[in-house]
């Protein structure tokens, strides 16, 4: 097993990765760009060094950097995250040339999956089954009239380096596809510096739905179960459960074997994740696979009983897989909700800024998976996830309530957060009903654009704007000063303030006057 | 102590006083029993008759200082909070008006990286003045009305806070 592993990654990811190393008695070595000398993944491990500028390309994804670290500091392994160098084949190989085991599968595998166009190649040869469309990239305007038109309209037209949403184009008449592919392209260029488009049959209305799979580098393969990921806000998931609403035992078998079938065409190892498209008859077609541990990853854990990042760690050692698919048991119902630091109230723009109060929930089947604490400022520089709740039950109805009542006691004060959004989503009628799809936070959102369903919990006691009321009262007589904390509150004049704040300096404005 | 009070845009005077680890307050003129215990900074356990709720204050962007940022959540219902120590009114005097010049301000901290119009462009309300980019995420900062820009105040690629004047239309 080795003894030193660096985590070339930042935010809640580095947090959990280190977590599990030294669970597994390994020590960790951060690393960390100028603006995040502060961040909580510098604070848990147990050596860090800097990297470089705020910029991601300067630190973040400077592999030569990251690689000098390794080499410093005698880490045997690097742990890539999600996001930044984790499916970067070039990565991978530079890993390799300077005899560092990157936690992740092999450069052949990354490369073959790595392009949507040679994976969807590749997987056609193994038999999975495909959304109609073509395999390579389009070579003329000419071509996506003929495809489009023997698949029939409405065709979604995607990059092949793409992700997140970049370079993708709904088009439903033939008389907007010169414009949506000229687009496509132009934006896949920007983004990707490559443009290379293909084209799909649009599966209108469809659900997202992902197989988590681990191979051990002895020629075993599993899959662990489906994620249902259908919550989208701009292409970005917002809400991941597992198991889905639809999956049945029948269909897993049939998802997770397929998955296993495409893990074996591309010889992968560790973990990764297959993500299909289901259609509204559940019919399910490939999509793409992710050769990185997901953001979602904990609902997995959850419902298997598995640690995939431990897992992960003991593959890359050459450890053979612990046990068998038969093994593999889904039990209770976990939900995921990603808690990013962004405005409701600007259109869901990122708010980063001061935290300045950090309420976080626990209890009965909560986890947490975190990297802000009470005090840090958020930077702007990078992806606006603060961190995931995790909610367990021993099935959907019982994880939601458990869900909710977490996020009546969460609480991120000092920058907007997304957390009212969710209580929103878990009260909505389809969403309980099991009945999503892509498009369902969208058509949600529209619903009511001015305020979130607060406005009900007001309406249900109306005796709070009284509370609020009295309550802005006694802050602005208390001040905050730190020496009333668990107090009645008496007799601590403000002048005796450890902490001070605005109503600290207020209170003593007031009284000079 | 006496104090003029605006949640949600309604009015409230409350007084307060407090001894022996007790209050007493008067909303609107109207006794009600609270108890209170500050649990820790900026979060209030509050008995109103005995119901319990959990308060948190919380002040967000803007800029620093301004009283119009206060926020009071009440269990998870937030209102929007004002308070006026009756005494010190006429030190604050409003500056807001619709006529005259009008300020873009950055609504979260970022970067700039783009500048759309020049000093002494004129604009409509609603076009963009200038690009700001936070967490990959761009926003497109508009012209709140018509007239011309007075004042370019920010530079591609500089950085601004949450609540900074980027530029001025007048």
């Amino acid at each position: 097993m080795f003894k030193k592993i660096l985590i070339a990654n930042r935010g809640e990811i580095a947090v959990r990765v280190i977590r599990a190393c030294h669970e597994m008695g390994i020590a960790t070595v951060a690393v960390y760009s100028e603006v995040d000398r502060a961040a909580l993944h510098v604070r848990k491990a147990d050596e860090a060094y800097p990297i470089g500028a705020a910029a991601a390309a300067e630190s973040y994804l400077n592999i030569g950097k990251i690689l000098d670290v390794a080499r410093q500091s005698g880490a045997e392994a690097i742990h890539p995250g999600y996001g930044f160098l984790s499916e970067n084949a070039r990565f991978a190989q530079a890993c390799v040339d300077v005899g560092v085991k990157f936690i992740g599968p092999k450069v052949a595998a990354m490369n073959a999956m790595g392009s949507k166009t040679r994976a969807r190649q590749a997987m056609e040869r193994a038999g999975v089954p495909f959304v109609p469309g073509t395999s390579r990239g389009l070579e003329s305007i000419e071509e996506a009239e003929e495809v489009a038109a023997r698949i029939g309209y409405p065709v979604m037209l995607k990059a092949a380096a793409g992700g997140g949403g970049k370079g993708m184009r709904l088009v439903h008449t033939p008389d907007q596809l010169k414009s949506s592919l000229d687009a496509a392209r132009s934006e896949a260029e920007r983004s990707f510096g490559d443009g290379e488009v293909y084209i799909e049959k649009a599966i209108l209305n469809p659900r997202h739905i992902e197989m988590q799979i681990l191979a051990d580098e002895h020629g075993n393969t599993l899959y662990l179960g489906e994620r249902e990921c259908s919550l989208q806000r701009r292409h970005q998931k917002v809400l991941e459960e597992a198991p889905s609403p639809i999956v049945d035992l029948d269909m897993r078998r049939r998802m997770g074997e397929v998955a296993v079938r495409v893990a074996r065409a591309a010889n992968y190892t560790n973990a990764g994740t297959v993500e299909f498209l289901v259609d509204q008859r559940k019919n399910f077609y490939f999509l793409e696979m992710n050769t990185r541990l997901q953001v979602e990853h904990p609902v997995t854990e959850l419902v298997t009983g598995l640690d995939l990042v431990h897992l992960q760690i003991r593959i890359a050692a050459g450890e053979k897989l612990p046990l068998r698919q038969e093994d593999v048991q889904i039990r209770g119902h976990a939900m995921e909700c990603r808690i990013y630091a962004e405005d409701p109230d600007n259109n869901y723009f990122p708010s980063p800024g001061k935290i300045t109060l950090l309420l976080e929930p626990s209890g009965p089947g909560i986890r947490t998976d975190s990297g802000m604490y009470e005090g840090w400022t958020v930077p702007m520089d990078y992806d606006p996830l603060l961190a995931k709740l995790i909610g367990y039950g021993s099935d959907r109805e019982q994880a939601i309530a458990r869900l909710t009542r977490a996020l009546d006691e969460y609480f991120v004060g000092g920058i907007k957060t997304n957390i009212a959004l969710f209580r929103r989503i878990l009260a909505d009628p389809d969403f309980r009903a099991g009945k999503l799809d892509t498009g369902f936070l969208d058509r949600l959102l529209q619903q009511e654009p001015a305020d979130h369903q607060q406005d009900d919990r007001k309406k249900d006691d109306p005796q709070r704007e009284q509370v609020a009321a009295i309550a802005a009262g006694i802050f602005a007589m208390l001040g905050a000063s730190a020496d009333v904390v668990g107090e009645r509150a008496s007799g601590a004049s403000p002048e005796k303030a450890v902490i001070s704040s605005n109503w600290h300096s207020a209170s003593r404005r007031e009284a000079l006057r | 102590m006496l104090y003029e009070i605006t949640i949600d845009g309604k009015h409230y005077r409350l007084e307060l006083a407090r001894a022996e680890g007790r209050w007493s307050c008067r909303l609107d003129g109207h006794e009600v029993e609270v108890d209170a215990v500050l649990v820790r900074p900026d979060v209030l356990s509050l008995r109103f008759g005995n119901q319990v709720y959990e308060i948190k204050s919380e002040r967000v962007g803007g800029a620093k200082g301004d009283n119009n940022d206060w926020q009071v959540w009440v269990g998870n219902a937030r209102f929007v909070c004002e308070l006026r120590d009756p005494r010190a009114l006429r030190s604050r005097a409003r500056a807001a008006d619709d006529h005259g010049p009008r300020k873009l301000t950055a609504p979260m901290s970022g970067k700039v990286v783009r500048v759309l119009a020049r000093e002494g462009d004129a604009v409509e309300a609603g076009t963009g003045v200038l690009v700001v980019e936070a967490m990959k995420m761009q926003n497109e900062i508009k012209s709140p009305k018509k007239g011309t820009i007075q004042k370019m105040l920010a530079a591609e690629g500089g950085a601004v806070n949450a609540g900074d004047v980027l530029a001025i239309v007048e």
